[in-house]
């Protein structure tokens, strides 16, 4: 029997149906690989007994015939941003380390309740704040991917899901989940050579999901190719009554209208996304992207975005305001970390000290960073400049979709301005490390489901990303047209096992 | 606009962040780089543009006025609320003493 961890979503579900192996073998190879993979440290919390349980009730409800949920027998590593009963949750902070919630986010039941199994809990940046996942509390994780020149610089693995990327693109998990606010899992899915896609904004419910930007947050898959996420997100999305900005519609059987027939269709290329400088690969790439989407019987349309530029500078503004006002429920009183500073005469200090001095021992340098310019762009006097400011170029970014999509039915873009680049190489600069989500983030902004899916191997061996962003609830055109460029890729090239 | 220390000092006694003297050193520098960065924002006239309030038009759905019709939100989950406190007694969240 071929290793089972060699499965992917589609094939371990479709395997378990039909008796192939069972969906507690697929648990015990997938909870062997975790085991044996500890120096990517992708995973915060291992859990094998969560999917050994999953496992066993799968094959239970097929030896008693009854339906299999679309994820049946399907490990999964899940972001430990979601909210999970029983299992600790910390937003890889130290703020919340400890903290075992009482309840279960809605995208992780969904999973559950569509016959997944979790195999832990998946590292990531603090608070999901960074691109390259060194700013976890529980260490760095490391990408499986390394240079082909010899040596063996730990590279990142993209962020913030980079224990999700990291743990796919190893093959220790099946899928992932992962969580995007403003490229978190396109970014890292391009720096692993997966795939993964953020939905339309509303798609997936926020319920239990540590909030981070609420105006943005929105989780999706990760996964081997465009069919995984495809069924993935089919289990993950649907209406929560539990979040006010969930959306009330329907989720469309994405699986089932899967094809790479793309004739009819135009595919926009924004000319504003060819920045100066930008790596002539990363160019090589899009053009590449725009002749396979041609054999799929598409028409390249160029288009003009704008405001493009604008999107990076307005994303730090507002995801830092809204990271501000979410992260203040982290006080020492209802859960996660208390520090109650004594003085030297023995005396506690009073509830403002408490709240000063368990945010200051709580938070890493970059969630502090951004919760100062969350703060300071929405202290008086400053709000309108910045603030309000940043949401009129939210309204111009969102209108610049609008006029292409009058145009074009998909855009394809780079996912990212560069391949994964060494551990350390940009944490001492900010500005640098935002500059990794320059082509995700305007479509964060507009609210658009966007998808990345890897198209080649540069001269260093490592994975680039091709993006495609489509229009609101159209998650079936932008698969479709990953689907067209993953058949003509023919990406199958693996990071080789050094861990 | 560049920020000197003492503005950051201010501003991490809004967030009820405590930061020490070099903390306060080493963040001013950053913070005033990622602020003069984001002032290229001034360079688009706006005064024609509503500022965005929804990403996806959605209006905002109220529950229904009903008690505990969620089991998992409705209400009656003190323990459950409480488990994770790093103080609680007698049902409440314990803090320090506030009133002298």
């Amino acid at each position: 029997m071929t290793d089972l961890t060699e499965l992917g979503v589609k094939a371990i579900r479709d395997g378990v149906a039909a008796g192939e192996f069972t969906a507690r073998e697929v648990a015990d190879a997938f909870n062997g690989a975790v085991a044996g993979a500890q120096a990517l440290n992708a995973f915060i919390v291992a859990t094998p007994d969560k999917a050994v349980e999953a496992a066993e009730r799968v094959d239970a409800d097929r030896a008693a015939g009854r339906d299999l949920g679309p994820m049946a027998g399907v490990p999964i590593g899940m972001k430990d941003l979601f909210a999970t009963d029983g299992v600790q949750t910390t937003a890889a902070s130290h703020i919340l380390e400890g903290f075992v919630p009482r309840y279960e986010s809605t995208v992780s039941q969904n999973l559950w309740n569509a016959g997944a199994g979790m195999l832990g809990k998946l590292n990531l940046d603090q608070f999901a704040m960074g691109s390259s996942n060194e700013t976890s509390h529980f260490g760095n994780v490391i990408n499986p991917w390394r240079r082909q020149d010899g040596g063996n610089t730990d590279l990142a693995p993209g962020g913030s899901s980079g224990g999700s990327s990291a743990a796919v693109a190893a093959r220790i998990a099946a899928a992932a989940t992962g969580t995007d606010t403003g490229g978190s899992i396109r970014q890292p899915a391009a720096f692993t050579g997966i795939c993964g896609i953020k939905p339309t904004y509303g798609r997936c419910s926020r319920w239990g999901v540590v909030a981070f930007a609420s105006s943005l947050d929105q989780a999706g898959p990760m996964a081997r190719d465009v069919g995984d996420c495809a069924i993935m997100l089919g289990a993950m999305a649907g209406f929560d009554p539990k979040d006010s900005t969930s959306l009330d519609l329907p989720v469309p059987e994405w699986e089932a209208g899967l094809s790479d027939d793309l004739r009819g269709k135009k595919v926009g290329i924004p000319r504003e996304y060819r920045m100066d400088g930008t790596d002539p690969e990363i160019l090589e790439s899009w053009e590449r992207g725009k002749q396979w989407l041609r054999d799929a019987g598409a028409e390249i349309v160029d288009i003009s975005l704008p405001h493009t530029k604008y999107a990076l500078p307005a994303y730090y503004i507002i995801a830092p305001a809204e990271a501000s006002s979410n992260l203040a429920r982290y006080d020492g009183v209802r859960y996660g970390l208390r520090d109650l500073p004594v003085d030297a005469a023995g005396k506690s200090a009073g509830l403002q000290d408490m709240y000063a001095a368990t945010r200051a021992e709580g938070f890493g340098d970059e969630v502090k960073r951004r919760i100062l310019i969350g703060t300071y762009v929405l202290s008086a006097g400053f709000y309108d400049a910045y603030y309000n400011q940043a949401q009129k170029i939210r309204t111009l970014i969102a209108r610049d979709f609008e006029r292409a999509w009058t145009e074009c039915d998909v855009i394809l873009a780079p996912t990212t301005p560069t391949a994964s680049f060494p551990l350390g190489d940009k944490a001492d600069d900010p500005l640098a490390m935002y500059l990794n989500d320059v082509f995700a983030v305007p479509a964060s902004l507009a609210g658009l489901p966007a998808m990345s899916v890897p198209a080649m191997l540069n001269r260093d061996g490592l994975p680039l990303g091709l993006q495609l962003v489509g229009k609101p609830f159209d998650e079936q055109g932008v698969l479709n047209a990953g689907l067209a460029i993953e058949r003509r890729a023919g990406f199958d090239a693996r990071p080789e096992r050094w861990w | 606009m560049s920020v000197d220390q003492t503005t950051v000092a201010k501003i991490a006694s809004l967030a009820r962040i405590k930061m020490s003297d070099e903390e306060l050193a080493r963040m001013a520098p950053e913070l005033s780089q990622i602020l003069d960065w984001v002032e290229q924002l001034g360079e688009v006239d706006t005064s024609q543009v509503e500022p965005m309030t929804a990403v996806i038009p959605n209006t905002l759905r109220l529950r229904a006025d009903e008690i505990d019709p969620d089991p998992l939100t409705g209400g009656n989950r003190r323990d459950d609320v409480l488990a994770n406190a790093p103080a609680a007694e007698h049902g409440f969240f314990g803090v320090p003493k506030v009133i002298e």
